[in-house]
């Protein structure tokens, strides 16, 4: 008999192959588990609609369940579209470990031409003093920042 | 298939194909760009673009019997129904700046408008899309001020990008049929809203990144209906080239 706990400690292991630290529970896309007899049915939802890990995600899922024989059938969902509001804290605090600064405060307010974002911590030596560089960065989901402190570059996962 | 299943589909084509094509130009950027950040910058976005048009791709293949990589990769220039400005070549950063304002000035409002669409899968595909079409607005916005309000040269030049891609926003609010069966099912929004948001963020950029705004003038339509310029034929070649040489190709 299959458990939701232990679908979700299975769950916990498939990792966001551009942020290896995050789990697909971390990241807030798992937007519903359900167990139908033998099958089980989840529904992600993707973060950018260009990222090119969704595809990687969804056979890693398959993969994870396949180990230990669980029929598994995924549905991609739209709406609600996902936001880093549904990051778990736990989720940031390892963002935070691996490097990257967390997303800070809600999704949802779009900046004026020009204008700043709050101030950004550098995730190695906690200065508040850091600069933008891009909005753009290695991977859709984080900002190119500086720490004028330390001087290193660092990435933002993106308040999105 | 029914006239309206028809009408349907060529609307879906129309968003999509814009998406494709414009992302395909911004992608020829890649490793090009006059500084790394926006050469990343660039490529980002078009792979938004790219994004986009897979979920509408996809959307389409369920109404059809197709996939996505048959509808983007095999079918022939006529078939297309991408805006002109879209496929308008990159020329220089100044000209893919002002391509990507104008477009980007009509998307945000646009797409916030599709979200209530009568169509549930567009409007959750316009969800999506709008929340990053602002980040795509503010870059490109930005940096007509930059450029506008730099230096006598980068002036000169996002002036002249300007004045030339002018004459192909007109085509942006001149409904296709198909637009005007699915303004009737409440499925797309009505463009004469939409222009006037446009016409504000467009004027008030420009005015503050001390551009003149351009004269009127004769403008170019066709690509809503498959007729293009000279430059879709160059795009789709190197667009389709694997697939048409190699069919069936994979990874
Ligand atoms: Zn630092």
């Amino acid at each position: 008999m299959i458990t939701k706990e232990h679908i979700f400690e299975l769950l916990e292991t498939v990792l966001d192959p551009e942020v290896p630290v995050l789990s697909v529970v971390d990241l807030g896309i798992i937007r519903h588990v359900e167990i139908q007899d033998e099958l089980v049915k989840i529904q992600i939802t993707p973060t950018y609609t260009g990222c090119p890990a969704m595809k990687m995600i969804e056979m890693n899922l398959q993969a994870a369940f396949a180990v230990e024989n669980i029929p598994l059938s995924i549905e991609t969902i739209l709406s609600p579209a996902w936001t880093t509001d549904w990051m778990s804290e736990n989720g940031k605090l390892k963002l935070q470990k691996y490097g990257i600064a967390a997303p800070i405060g809600l999704a949802g307010r779009s900046l004026g031409l020009f204008e700043k974002e709050i101030q950004i911590a550098c995730p190695r030596c906690q200065s508040v003093h850091t600069e933008k560089i891009s909005e753009f960065g290695s991977t859709a989901c984080k900002a190119l920042y500086r720490c004028l402190d330390c001087k290193e570059p660092f990435d933002y996962f993106k308040c999105h | 298939m029914n006239i309206h299943s028809q009408h349907k589909i060529d609307y879906l084509l129309y968003l999509a194909d814009t998406a494709l094509i414009l992302g395909q130009r911004l992608g020829e950027w890649c490793g090009h760009g006059p500084v790394l950040e926006q050469d990343i910058a660039m490529t980002n976005i078009s792979l938004d673009y790219i994004g986009r048009s897979r979920l509408l791709y996809q959307y389409i293949a369920t109404l059809t019997e197709s996939d996505e990589d048959r509808l983007a990769f095999l079918r022939d220039e006529r078939e297309f129904k991408n805006v002109l400005l879209a496929e308008h070549p990159n020329v220089d950063f100044a000209y893919t700046v002002a391509r990507q304002f104008l477009l980007e000035a009509f998307h945000f409002p646009y797409y916030s408008e599709l979200k209530n669409s009568s169509d549930l899968q567009l409007a959750a595909i316009a969800e999506k899309t709008v929340k990053e079409t602002a980040y795509h607005l503010k870059w490109s916005a930005e940096w007509m001020i930059r450029l506008g309000d730099g230096t006598e040269i980068s002036h000169q030049k996002i002036q002249t990008a300007l004045n030339e891609l002018w004459s192909f926003t007109g085509e942006l609010f001149d409904p296709a049929d198909y637009e005007t069966f699915m303004l009737q099912e409440s499925i797309a929004p009505d463009l004469n809203s939409i222009n006037k948001s446009w016409k504000e963020k467009v004027q008030q950029v420009i005015s503050e990144a001390t551009l003149t705004m351009p004269e009127n003038q004769w403008m170019q339509s066709g690509g809503k209906q498959g007729i293009h310029t000279e430059a879709m034929g160059f795009i789709l070649t190197e667009m389709q080239y694997m697939q048409r040489s190699y069919p069936g190709l994979t990874w």
